[in-house]
């Protein structure tokens, strides 16, 4: 049985990765997660100086899921060159930096850093964070920004350049298909959706910016939509990610398009979920019959030419 | 830290609203210290979607109690757990309060469900005097368990002093003298406040037991800053730095 799949040159033992912002630096979890059995381990977003984040309240619940506006709180990349990657780079699995910034420069500066490390194996890109005010959102729902941030990250590495897309935008496969042509060499779909919450006691939102991103099982709707809208329109590989809580969710996400898929809010839920999930997929591929889980890739029964999607692809 | 599968020993309510969770737990009870806290996945399902932190209230052999409120869908669904049930625990988590200083009386103040920590406090402090001031909006919501020189306060005046727990401290230290005391409070956010101030005006060492909004519990999902007053750094996170923290070092908002 065939598990693992590659990107680029990077081969991942197999198709479940943890999401970045759900896993930390990789440390936290080392009581509770056997990381060995995950296809990889992609880092809180990393930025040139650390961020302090935004104020309380971040997180709130809603119906099926969770908002938050943590603002991309990190240590900064220095720090984590110096105190985390020694124990990310001993990891049996594939470690993918992740990074966020507020200008190009601190882009590119936070990846020339990084690209030297033997410990990361790739970089995924967050141009789509829809918690801070400068950069973030702004350059991922700007089709030219992302293309051009891609395509002057791409002449600075040789290894796997994944672009994290945001779902906040009407076709996020204009958005996928530019980062194809700018290099990229696979796109994480989707991030956060934008989402509010109100107390209506004191009439005040429930975050303290107001807005937030919405993760959880309530997105994964959103998030097989827009896996199978990028599918139709880009040959790279796509790493879906968007609410995905169990095996099924995972078979459901490969089969209309995506390679591999991303764990997030669930690893707060169970930090055993992605484990068990990479392990469902096995099996599931096992009793199937099929000699590689791959072949759930874009296995779907469906005709796009029925779909509503046809009238922009 | 340790993710446990733990079976229910029983629940019962002991005010109106208010439940005890009893269940054995392996291995957190064993490494469990007073201040610290457990993250409780309340049913397999995924509504409601996030763990719900709860204060270690007690610990008796293996057994772990937890004290709660019903306010929402994860305290309902806690309500209805019966003996034999199970419980999805990650434990235990945060720092401990500091036992170790040179005090002599413990003045425990809790507003509401604030007693939560205490019992399991009282229990490690067997060698100090123990003072408990315990407030509630009304007697029917008064839990005084596992407690030691209880003194009680009410906002209706249902019970005890009539007023707030923090009043009823401030009365207290008027008219008593106390050998070398460190305050442990928890509580409401305005209650912690008082205290804390009152603790400053007696130059008492006071620590806080805070709450925050979290997803894991852990430090990773950085859902629980809370403001610091000093330090290099903006914002401590509650479940890794906290709960407990000096009430001069923290902002409470």
């Amino acid at each position: 049985m065939k598990t693992s799949f590659n990107i680029r040159d990077v081969e991942f033992k197999n198709r479940v990765l943890v999401a970045s912002g759900t896993f930390g630096y990789g440390d936290e979890l080392k009581d509770l997660v056997d990381v060995a059995k995950l296809g990889g381990v992609i880092t809180k977003s990393l930025s040139w100086k650390p961020r302090e984040g935004n104020p309380p309240p971040r997180i709130v619940e809603t119906t099926g899921g969770m908002l938050n506006s943590i603002g991309l709180a990190n240590i900064g990349v220095h720090q984590f060159i110096e105190e985390k990657l020694p124990y990310l780079e001993k990891l049996d699995t594939v470690v993918v930096a992740n990074i966020a910034a507020s200008s190009v420069q601190e882009y590119c500066d936070v990846l020339s850093l990084l690209n030297d490390e033997r410990g990361i194996d790739a970089f995924e890109i967050n141009v789509s964070c829809p918690n801070v005010k400068e950069g973030g959102l702004s350059f991922g729902t700007d089709c030219d920004a992302t293309a051009d941030i891609t395509s002057k990250l791409r002449v600075l590495t040789k290894k796997p350049l994944i672009i994290k897309l945001t779902p906040n935008v009407t076709h996020i496969s204009e958005f996928a298909r530019a980062v194809e042509e700018a290099g990229a060499d696979a796109v994480s779909v989707i991030n956060t959706v934008i989402g509010m919450a109100v107390d209506i006691r004191t009439r005040k939102p429930k975050l303290s910016t107001v807005t937030g991103g919405l993760s959880g099982p309530a997105i994964k709707p959103i998030a097989l939509a827009k896996v199978y809208e990028v599918a139709q329109a880009v040959e790279i590989p796509i790493l879906g990610i968007g609410g995905i809580a169990t095996v099924e969710d995972a078979i459901e996400f490969l089969l209309v398009g995506a390679s591999g898929v991303q764990i997030g809010t669930m690893n707060y839920v169970d930090p055993t979920a992605s484990a068990k999930i990479a392990e469902g997929l096995r099996q599931h591929a096992e009793q199937n019959n099929l000699k590689d889980v791959g072949d759930l890739v874009g296995a779907i029964d469906a005709k796009v030419e029925f779909s509503v999607l046809q009238s922009w692809l | 830290m340790i993710q446990e599968i733990d079976i229910v020993r029983e629940r019962y309510e002991v005010a109106a609203g208010i439940h005890v969770l009893r269940f054995a737990s392996s291995h957190i009870s064993r490494y469990a210290r007073p201040g610290q806290f457990i993250n409780v996945r309340t049913n397999a399902g995924l509504v409601p979607l996030l763990r719900r932190p709860f204060s270690i209230c007690r610990i008796e052999g293996e057994d772990i109690e937890i004290v709660f409120n019903v306010v929402g869908i994860g305290t309902s669904i806690l309500a209805s757990k019966r003996s034999g049930d199970t419980v999805d625990v990650l434990g235990p988590l945060g720092a401990s309060f500091r036992m170790k200083s040179s005090f002599d009386t413990a003045l425990m103040v809790a507003g509401g469900l604030g007693v939560a920590p205490f019992p399991f406090l009282t229990q490690h402090l067997s060698d100090k005097k123990v003072e408990s001031f315990i407030g509630a909006a009304s007697a029917e919501k008064l839990w005084t368990a596992h407690l030691q020189n209880v003194h009680i306060a009410t906002d209706d005046g249902s019970k005890g002093f009539h007023g707030t727990v923090v009043a009823m401290l401030a009365e207290y230290l008027k008219s008593n003298r106390v050998r070398n005391p460190k305050i442990f409070g928890c509580g409401p956010t305005k209650m912690m406040q008082a205290l804390s101030d009152l603790a400053k005006m007696y130059e008492m060492d006071c620590e806080l037991s805070l709450e925050g909004t979290m997803a894991c519990g852990i430090g990773i999902c950085q859902g629980c800053p809370v403001g610091r007053v000093n330090g290099k750094k903006k914002y401590a996170l509650v479940c890794t730095e906290g709960p407990t923290f000096n009430s001069q070092d923290v902002v409470l908002a």
